[in-house]
């Protein structure tokens, strides 16, 4: 028989925890268990959006659970991303606020050590570790989601610098944040190469010329923020990587950025809510298959991320298996509330201190995002099809 | 893609004959190539291999719709060596059944047994017994049945058979319903991948309006929502394996992952056939076209060693046993 069509990798091999993660897990669930105790925060949905909590990332730094990756020379600790993946995962999976040091703890820190210098390292990395520097991502313009090749920013060479013009949205936290990546054009767009003469800029955002502005969830919660540039000038010492291979940079920023536990545990909390609530009670078989059917989902999205995670840290970029797991892991995100609203019939309530209809409101009102950020599914499914030869 | 593979694809791929029934051929070749009895131990006669070679080569098994019980006597092998039975040259199957026996004859309906028509031998469990029956012995009338895939599934009617009996292995119900199941599984694995390969490759030499049907972006978008369910099946097929090897079957996060991977793989298998037959259009809907080599077993498999449902069901159970603080532990018990 003819020999069938070649795929691509589509999920790396399976990846084991190393043995040594158990005491690390068991200390991570220690310290959740005392804050939930002592009342420090409320489990919540997509905390990694709107959970910013400062105390609390401080505490995470001063037990070594901040910048784990990020080496002990730069105020790290030089431990492996599958450790990261440990507490990150137990942090989402107790909704804990982690948003402060979200962006900074996960692609900032790993992207500095790709691409900084050792001056950027300095300078940023040891704050990183410590919980006291967050960051946001200034990639998405008015006019420039998806296409991100097609940003308008303009940064124009000036002595000692680079001048920034331009308009960057969506970009959590930055009213917040000290800093970020400003993907910019160094050079007028060429269709015949339209990821050529772009550039990323570190751009702290108290610098002169940075205007912030709110722009409101339709939750009415301010995390999203307009960052407009008005000849902002930022020193040749905080270009980050080369001038003109900004989408390289960009790229490979986004390859830890769609395949981590954030991709599939949004809702999590709400569906540990949901068995609180349900304790006790008489089930019938069909319910029973309905919350079956989702352990199984979330059981596979497990391994299939670890896989990736386990990919990365023996240094390849699996693109493509990590864009599956994000359009699998963000749709099951909203399986999961379709199935708590199938299972207790409780009316989401978006003024309730917590419990389950506090998470199930803000589960339903910060949905749309889930499938759109760091990549629509639908750009994602491209990049997929792409891999498979058929574009 | 490794080694063994490699191996398996070629050897499944040059070996299999056109045809309909079992592809006595390829048999041959796999028995002789070490593919037979892989997870058997050495000393039974097996190749002590592990579960995760055997997801490799019951991948390809599946990808090609090959008409061999290489997995069904896999766990049949395991069944007989672990009750201290003889194990059988040539294909065999394992079937829990309720035969009345008295010494060594046994009397009673033997249903749904794979290939039962041509197998060596069939373990059958019955109650706490393990009861080898001999398909083409006296007192054996074979009927045959079929899956949706064409599959032998055929019932033993016994009337005296003479069988040989032993005790079954403490916990025999259990693990042979988990190894059928993850068997199965890594079969679902391979005909998901089977059916994508073939979409892939149809959708970019199908021309319509010029151009390739893979050119259009609502094509792709529906080909790569398959690659995602491929590749869910086949990392939880993988995991559930290495869990298997690492753990054995008794502990309880490779039962969990065992349920897990052929209720995802149960789920995957619907929506990547659907996928498939609507990239395909007229043409996969024949009999001409071999597109139902895999998309039929995708419908049939699903349904055997446990449905979705069947697997959920214990899942939901064991997620309302571990409660609210039990429930992220149970799903990172193991490592």
């Amino acid at each position: 028989m003819e020999t069938l069509t070649r795929l691509p990798v589509l999920v790396p091999p399976p990846a084991e925890l190393p043995p040594r993660v158990a005491a690390l897990r068991a200390e991570v669930r220690e310290f959740l268990a005392e804050e939930l105790a002592a009342g420090a925060w409320r489990p919540r949905a997509d905390v990694w959006l709107s959970g910013w909590d400062e105390r609390f990332s401080k505490e995470l730094a001063r037990r070594g659970w901040l910048g784990m990756t990020i080496p002990t020379e730069y105020g790290g600790h030089g431990r492996s991303a599958l450790d990261r993946y440990v507490v990150t995962e137990e942090l989402l999976a107790a909704g804990a606020p982690v948003a402060a040091h979200w962006v900074a703890d996960r692609q900032i820190g790993p992207t500095l050590m790709r691409f900084g210098t050792e001056e950027q390292r300095r300078r940023y990395l040891p704050g990183i570790a410590a919980g006291e520097c967050y960051f946001g991502i200034g990639m998405s313009e008015p006019d420039s989601g998806s296409d991100l090749a097609s940003v308008r920013t303009r940064a124009d060479r000036v002595d000692g610098g680079w001048a920034l013009t331009g308009t960057k949205v969506w970009t959590s936290g930055a009213h917040r944040a000290h800093a970020f990546f400003a993907l910019a054009r160094t050079a007028p767009r060429d269709e015949g190469d339209r990821h050529a003469g772009l550039s990323q800029f570190i751009v702290e955002l108290d610098s002169p010329g940075v205007a912030i502005r709110p722009i409101p969830l339709l939750t009415g919660a301010h995390h999203f923020n307009e960052v407009v540039f008005d000849g902002v000038v930022v020193p040749d010492e905080l270009v980050l990587g080369e001038i003109g291979a900004g989408w390289h940079q960009v790229t490979s920023e986004l390859a830890f950025e769609r395949s981590g536990p954030e991709r599939y545990l949004s809702t999590f909390p709400l569906l540990v809510a949901l068995l609180g609530e349900l304790g006790g009670r008489e089930f019938d078989s069909g319910s029973r298959r309905e919350l079956g059917g989702l352990v199984a989902r979330l059981w596979t999205l497990r391994r299939m991320s670890l896989a990736v995670a386990g990919s990365l840290d023996s240094g390849h970029a699996p693109e493509l298996a990590a864009a599956v797991v994000k359009d699998l892991g963000t749709r099951f995100e909203n399986e999961l509330i379709d199935v708590a609203r199938v299972l207790l019939a409780v009316p989401p309530d978006p003024g309730a201190e917590g419990g389950f209809a506090r998470l199930l409101a803000d589960a339903v009102l910060h949905a749309p995002g889930f499938t759109l950020r760091g990549g629509t599914n639908e750009v994602l499914r491209g990049i997929v099809a792409r891999g498979m030869g058929l574009r | 893609m490794s080694e063994l593979e490699d191996l398996a694809e070629s050897v499944v791929a040059d070996g299999m004959s056109p045809g309909d029934g079992f592809d006595a051929a390829l048999w041959a070749t796999l028995a002789g190539t070490g593919l037979v009895r892989l997870t058997l131990a050495e000393e039974a006669g097996g190749s002590g291999g592990t579960h995760a070679d055997a997801t490799a080569v019951l991948d390809a098994v599946g990808a090609y719709g090959a008409r061999v019980p290489l997995a069904e006597t896999d766990v049949a092998a395991w069944l007989l060596h672990a009750a201290g039975l003889a194990v059988p040259d040539g294909p065999l199957a394992a079937v829990v059944a309720e035969p009345v026996i008295a010494g060594a004859a046994a009397h009673g309906e033997v249903a749904g047994v794979p290939y039962g028509r041509c197998a060596a031998g069939v373990a059958v469990l019955a109650g706490s017994s393990v009861v080898l029956v001999d398909p083409a012995g006296a007192g054996v009338m074979v009927t045959e049945g079929a899956n949706l895939a064409e599959e032998p599934r055929d019932t033993l009617t016994l009337d005296g058979a003479a069988v040989a009996v032993a005790a079954a292995p403490d916990g025999a119900a259990r693990e042979l319903a988990l190894r059928a199941a993850l068997a199965r599984a890594q079969l679902l694995a391979g005909a998901a991948r089977g059916a994508l390969a073939r979409s892939v490759r149809y959708a970019g030499e199908r021309v319509q309006f010029g151009r390739p049907i893979g050119r259009f972006q609502a094509v792709q978008q529906q080909l790569a929502l398959a690659a995602a369910e491929v590749a869910a099946v086949r990392a939880a097929a993988g995991a559930a394996a290495a869990a298997a090897d690492r753990e054995g079957f008794d502990a309880a996060a490779t039962a969990l992952a065992v349920a897990a991977a052929k209720a995802r793989a149960g789920e995957a298998a619907g929506a990547v056939a659907r996928i498939a037959h609507q990239v395909h259009g007229a043409i996969g809907f024949t009999r001409e076209h071999d597109l139902r080599l895999v998309t039929t077993r995708l419908w049939a498999w699903r349904d055997e060693d446990g449905a979705e449902a069947f697997w959920q069901a214990e899942l939901g159970e064991r997620a309302l046993a571990a409660g609210p603080d039990g429930l992220w532990p149970l799903l990172t018990g193991g490592p």
